[in-house]
């Protein structure tokens, strides 16, 4: 049997059809823990309306990731920009913390596994919301409830449960909730870290066709991480394999999963039951 | 120039915890005309769907070239950027399979009207193109707003193929769309496939039962077994 070797496997040309400069580009990402290199040589790019999905098992640096495009942490090294007027320019791991808030709060949301992360959970659910639009500045009752309306109804949380707190709502409407106060102020970028994990099949669908139509209707720039890899087939059109900190495979979504190029992925994919 | 050119297209699996190269087929030749219906024909297990999901680049080719003249350039499917794939499944390559992927509590019309949604039209532009499609397919109108979930086998295909054909495409690779489906649906399905190629689109199609459209055929890619056969034999022919 002649032996035909994979040589276009890594040959993947630039793009050339599609022109557009990309939304978010990181590259040479790096983040360590003590010894411990979470991140290396991470680099990655997402275009308006398209959604990246990130897989791994745990401990892969994937959640670490995220949390960097969230300017949440600082890099050892990296380069990280987003296509936004004003900003191309700049390198956001070198602006100063308070730069770096502004850019998080108008640019980017995050919607975490853990509802906890991301709410109080004592306040109202609108409270929640409304703050993202307290932090810039507005202080109208009137306004503010109306723009934490808009973005529940956009969430497709049930109005009649705005003013409750997210203590006393189930798993997937904590997770609107959430999901509500991340694009109360428009972001370009929406990062999901497990948005559904932990929630009912029937609910985790739910949530998913909220996302898939948010993210067509505003046109986001989606990074989704996930070990469910039915999460990633529904929402995701490509897929960045991490293992121990480093990409091992990006490729288009129904690509990466029934043909994976790299010998871990082909044991993740066929991981799944 | 042709819509598709294809040359030395070849491809095999590396299984890693095999240690093996699984081939499939190699050097496959062959190009396609706007308006031209190929079908992908050979005994089973010679990697017919396999030549359409390399197309569609479900799978990624091992060796060779597809060249597709796109509406913005020349572009070998083999090597193009994901992104750019991305692109042109949108817009000008569909894939149709048997098979459904309904989402829970999300409606035919919905699913059938998303691939425009997609390409950028309005949801008040969608619709009735949707309604269309799906009586075009015989879905019973009192289903339109209910959830494939629940569907028998033959109503999700019918969802299946509105979805699949709504959006204009050039290219439509076709993997055993009728495979299942009943007489009248089997006629729908046809009598929708003739109407796209006088509309100029290239169609290249694996079929368990040819006969039914061997009048739309303009020619053959023969795959013969990759394993039993030396490499020279492998070769295609088109029949014009």
């Amino acid at each position: 049997m002649p032996v035909i070797l994979n040589h276009l496997s890594n040959l993947i040309d630039a793009p050339r059809l599609v022109t557009q400069t990309p939304l978010l580009r990181a590259s040479g990402l790096k983040k360590q823990y003590g010894r411990i290199t979470a991140v290396d040589d991470v680099s990655l790019e997402v275009y308006s309306g398209e959604v990246l999905g990130i897989v791994g098992e745990s401990g892969s640096g994937k959640s670490t990731v995220l949390r960097l495009l969230n300017l949440e942490e600082n890099v050892e090294a990296g380069d990280y920009r987003l296509n936004i007027s004003g900003l191309e320019a700049i390198n956001l791991f070198t602006l100063a913390r308070f730069q770096r808030r502004e850019v998080q709060t108008h640019h980017i949301g995050i919607v975490y596994q853990n509802p906890h992360l991301g709410l109080r959970m004592r306040y109202t659910s609108s409270g929640n919301v409304a703050e993202r639009l307290l932090i810039t500045g507005e202080r109208r009752f009137a306004t503010l409830r109306e723009a934490a309306r808009v973005s529940l109804a956009a969430s497709e949380f049930p109005l009649n449960r705005m003013d409750d707190p997210p203590r006393v709502l189930s798993g997937g409407m904590q997770q609107r909730v959430q999901l509500a106060k991340a694009i109360a102020l428009e972001p370009k970028v929406l990062l999901l870290d497990e948005p559904t994990t932990g929630l009912d099949v029937s609910v985790q669908a739910l949530v998913l066709d909220t996302l898939k139509r948010l993210q067509r209707e505003r046109h986001l720039a989606i990074v989704i991480v996930s070990h469910d890899l039915g999460v990633i087939r529904t929402l995701a059109d490509r897929v960045m394999v991490m293992r121990h900190g480093r990409v091992v495979e990006t490729g288009l979504t129904d690509q990466v999963l029934e043909d994976p190029q790299d010998a871990y992925t082909q044991q993740l994919v066929h991981a799944k039951l | 120039m042709p819509l598709l050119q294809v040359t030395g297209f070849t491809k095999s699996f590396h299984v890693d915890h095999l240690q093996r190269e699984i081939a499939v087929f190699a050097d496959i030749e062959f190009t396609l005309e706007p308006g031209q219906f190929l079908l992908v024909s050979g005994p089973n297990g010679t990697g017919k769907s396999t030549l359409l999901r390399c197309l569609y680049r479900t799978y990624r080719p091992s060796a060779g070239s597809a060249l597709y003249e796109s509406r913005h350039g020349t572009i070998d499917l083999a090597r193009a950027a994901d992104v750019d794939i991305a692109l042109l499944r949108r817009k000008e390559i569909g894939f149709v399979t048997q098979f459904l992927r309904p989402r829970p509590r999300v409606s035919a019309l919905e699913l059938v009207a998303e691939p425009l949604l997609g390409a950028g039209n309005s949801l008040a532009d969608a619709e009735p193109q949707a309604r269309d499609m799906l009586a075009t397919f015989g879905l019973k109108p009192e289903l339109w707003s209910a959830y494939p979930t629940m569907f028998s086998g033959g109503e999700q295909q019918r969802v299946n193929l509105a979805r699949a054909l709504i959006y204009p495409r050039r290219v439509l690779l076709l993997d055993e769309p009728t495979a299942s489906l009943d007489v009248k649906a089997r006629a729908s399905l046809t009598g929708r496939l003739a109407e796209l190629k006088q509309q100029g689109v290239a169609m290249i199609g694996v079929f368990h039962y040819p006969q039914e459209i061997q009048h739309l055929l303009d020619g053959e890619i023969y795959l013969k077994n990759a394993t039993a056969l030396p490499e020279s034999e492998m070769v295609e022919h088109v029949v014009e």
